[in-house]
């Protein structure tokens, strides 16, 4: 008798309620706000979906249209940690649509086998953070596989998706954004989408793309991204940046979540000092559009460049290196970076890493003076 | 030189195989080097079937009653009770926590709900000066060890009294002076750490302990320190808390074979596999594996069978994947608190009075701990930027430098006054 006794007082909540008076209560400081992709990439009908919706979209649509396709990852069979497999495993079948055992260097070799067998791979890694146990797989054999067997083998249909960025809670291990890791890394092809839009877009393209593709997906706008999806299919190209924003008075570059950030910044620009700010969503880290980012780095003449990842040896480094090869006669100041600090992504302190609008808006100001 | 010599071994070896006699078939001790060699003339696969499953050490059944009366552990009072009085405790905490949770007080909260008799089983079989890797799943390891209910709530506060300064989630405890080594998410990492903790600390009397859940047993860490340990002679106990689940994939998505236990012997692990819910047989286990990690600087793999009644943690629901019916047969019926307290009812060292006490004490302890450690302030800001190395490098000042100039112009821009 007394083991159901115990069990239960444990799982009423009645403990709490004795004190309603704590006042202090956890504070989710939203640090952007999100701004809807207007302009569909194609025509026909759309559907208000968020990014979790948009990629489920693009799974079931793979799935649908490729009979060879096999997505798999932890917990992938009831839908993922974040749902993006909602329901995939019920419509095509548990060898289609499944959980491997927690292993990260399994999961992306045992896609490149299915890759290199001729069927599509599609590899959910839980989080970015955790993609490390991965990363001999993915550096030296996912990306050196065509190189290094003459063209006789490759890995190109494999797609690893992997959810990335500040939460606003996530600490060390729920919030990195290792796209310069991979960036150094000759083979791969490497997305971070800012819209759901772009996700699904972005996804459908990798997934076809005849080389191996890492989608980096903001985590924070899973829920967030609400836009009106196109229902079809269609690509969002791989290596073309996007102009969200026109302006000439400086160029603001980031990807996935803090585009939406410099759209803000740009927003309070206009308001605070009168200019008009290009936003650039680079959109693909690799490759990236040296073309659009330089075109508009020649226009301005001021750059800055934001991402939530450290300073040193950051994606905005190889930007900012390149604008000043290309663009160095136009440029009226040095180009800026406003981007996560030197540190382990750190828990409360999280409001001061972030490459907040604030930061940038006072980088602005300085590029402006300069 | 060499390539010569190897050129030289080589001739000799086609020279031998052109006039290759038959070796005896009748011993056993062909020097393979890789494997002892007993020779068949069956061709048949090697499985599972071969032999039977490892047997689960039991001491106390489901009643509460030693099965055995050689295998108890003979505790004394005051241990049985702490033992009891902690797992209640660690109950009270993960109940008032994880609803804080709920409440949107702190953001995060993993409990320790059906697993707390591997914990504090454990937990009473070591000393305090041997070392502990955990999981994140190991509060109850902590609680025994005297980290207190302030410590736990200011850790998942991050506040300027957490011990890691606020720079880690809820639930990554550490404690250098209780020799439990921080919690870091990413999972199986802490194994071969602890094999190399352990070859370190060989001769100083002290044993090391890592544990780790069946999930975490498909990384390729594991592999690596039960190979590690077993080669390199580590007196390392790899603790296995074979819950049943990693977050929604059941034990039977993660391995076939019979369990983490099966694997030891294949890497020359001594291995037990125990009860995971009778305190007692956790606590004989890890006793024996400590004395038998002592005496012959080996390796030690304990399994513990047990059942996670939690969710995963608050960012989970588990009902998407289990049934409940499941969970609530675990959580009544096989529950390890019960259990133990059904052996102290049955010996008069524990009644229903004594109970409601202890209950009472535990919730306001709690929720008075609970309120100062929400109260507190964060650690100063410019904390984000010291112990990336020993001492601050120039490049991080100058961020700091930097930010601190930024935030003094931003002011109203940036939380500062919940920092101190």
């Amino acid at each position: 008798m007394a083991l159901n006794k115990l069990s239960l007082k444990f799982h009423n909540s009645i403990i709490l309620k004795n004190f309603k008076n704590v006042t202090s209560v956890l504070s989710v400081r939203s640090f952007f706000n999100y701004y809807t992709t207007t302009n569909p990439p194609i025509e026909g009908p759309t559907k208000k979906l968020n990014m979790v919706q948009a990629i489920n979209n693009a799974l079931d649509i793979t799935l649908q249209t490729d009979e060879s396709a096999l997505l798999f990852g932890e917990d992938v069979a009831f839908g993922g940690v974040f749902r993006c497999s909602l329901e995939l495993q019920k419509k095509y079948g548990s060898e289609r649509v499944f959980n491997t055992p927690l292993c990260e260097q399994g999961i992306v070799g045992f896609g490149i086998g299915v890759a290199t067998a001729g069927s599509t791979a599609i590899a959910e890694i839980q989080f970015a953070d955790y993609i490390f146990p991965a990363f001999d797989q993915i550096v030296n054999e996912a990306a050196k596989f065509r190189y290094r067997t003459g063209n006789q083998f490759d890995c190109g249909k494999l797609t690893i998706r992997t959810p990335c960025g500040a939460v606003g809670h996530g600490a060390h291990y729920h919030s990195q954004s290792p796209e310069s890791y991979f960036a150094h890394t000759p083979g791969l092809k490497v997305v971070v989408p800012r819209s759901a839009t772009h996700a699904k877009g972005l996804l459908l393209s990798c997934i076809r793309d005849p080389d191996p593709c890492i989608v980096l997906e903001p985590k924070v706008l899973y829920r967030a991204a609400v836009d009106e999806v196109p229902v079809d299919d269609y690509f969002t190209p791989i290596g073309k940046a996007e102009i969200v924003k026109h302006g000439d008075a400086v160029t603001l570059i980031g990807w996935g979540t803090q585009v939406h950030v410099l759209l803000e910044v740009a927003e309070l620009a206009k308001t605070k000092f009168n200019v008009d700010c290009e936003v650039i969503d680079l959109v693909s880290i690799l490759p990236w559009d040296k073309d659009a980012v330089c075109k508009s780095a020649k226009k301005t003449g001021r750059v800055l460049i934001a991402h939530e990842a450290p300073l040193t040896g950051g994606f905005g480094a190889e930007l900012a290196s390149t604008i000043q090869e290309e663009c160095f006669l136009q440029l009226e100041a040095p180009v800026a970076r406003v981007t996560g600090f030197d540190t382990p992504f750190p828990y409360v302190y999280e409001p001061f890493y972030m490459p907040d609008k604030w930061r940038c808006l006072q980088t602005i100001r300085k590029l402006l003076d300069y | 030189m060499f390539l010569r010599q190897s050129s030289l071994v080589l001739r000799k070896y086609l020279k031998n195989t052109h006039k290759l006699k038959l070796f005896s078939t009748s011993t056993s001790t062909i020097d393979y080097p890789g494997a002892q060699v007993i020779w068949s003339g069956n061709l048949s696969f090697t499985n599972s079937h071969s032999y039977p499953p490892i047997s689960t050490y039991r001491v106390l059944n489901s009643k509460g009653q030693i099965t055995n009366n050689s295998e108890d552990p003979k505790l004394s009072n005051d241990v049985l009770e702490k033992m009891y009085k902690d797992m209640v405790l660690l109950n009270v905490m993960d109940k008032i926590l994880y609803e804080s949770q709920r409440q949107g007080r702190i953001s995060f909260y993993m409990t320790n709900f059906g697993e707390e008799a591997a914990q504090i089983g454990s937990a009473a079989a070591l000393s305090i000066e041997d070392l502990v890797y955990g999981q994140y799943r190991e509060a109850g390891v902590l609680l025994w060890r005297g980290f207190t209910i302030a410590d736990f709530v200011n850790q998942c506060y991050g506040n300027v009294e957490d011990k890691g300064k606020g720079r880690q989630m809820p639930v990554h405890y550490g404690s250098k002076k209780l020799n439990f080594v921080t919690i870091s998410s990413p999972l199986t990492t802490q194994m071969p750490q602890a094999a190399g903790a352990a070859y370190a600390l060989k001769g100083k009397n002290k044993v090391v302990i890592c544990y780790f859940g069946e999930g975490a047993a498909s990384e390729g860490d594991a592999h690596a320190a039960f190979n590690f340990a077993t080669t390199l002679d580590c007196p390392v106990i790899f603790f296995c808390r074979n819950n049943g689940y990693a977050i929604s994939t059941p034990a039977d998505e993660q391995y076939r074979g019979d369990g983490i236990a099966a694997r030891g012997p294949g890497y020359g692990l001594n291995t037990l596999r125990v009860d995971g819910n009778d305190v007692f047989a956790v606590y004989n286990a890890t006793l024996k594996a400590k004395e038998f990690a002592l005496a012959r600087n080996k390796p030690v793999l304990i399994e513990a069978l047990t059942y996670r009644v939690s969710h995963h943690s608050t960012s989970d629901d588990s009902s998407a994947y289990r049934p409940a019916d499941e969970v609530t047969h675990w959580a009544t019926h096989l529950n390890p608190v019960n259990r133990l307290r059904l052996y102290l009812e049955h010996n008069s060292l524990w009644n229903e009075d004594k109970q409601k006490e202890w209950m009472k004490e535990c919730r306001k302890n709690v929720l008075t701990v609970f309120e100062e450690g929400e109260k507190k302030v964060k650690p100063h800001w410019n904390e984000m930027f010291t112990d990336v190395y020993k001492d601050i490098p120039d490049h991080l000042k100058k961020q700091m430098e930097e930010m601190a100039q930024h935030v003094e112009q931003y002011k109203d821009k940036y939380p500062v006054k919940n920092f101190s």
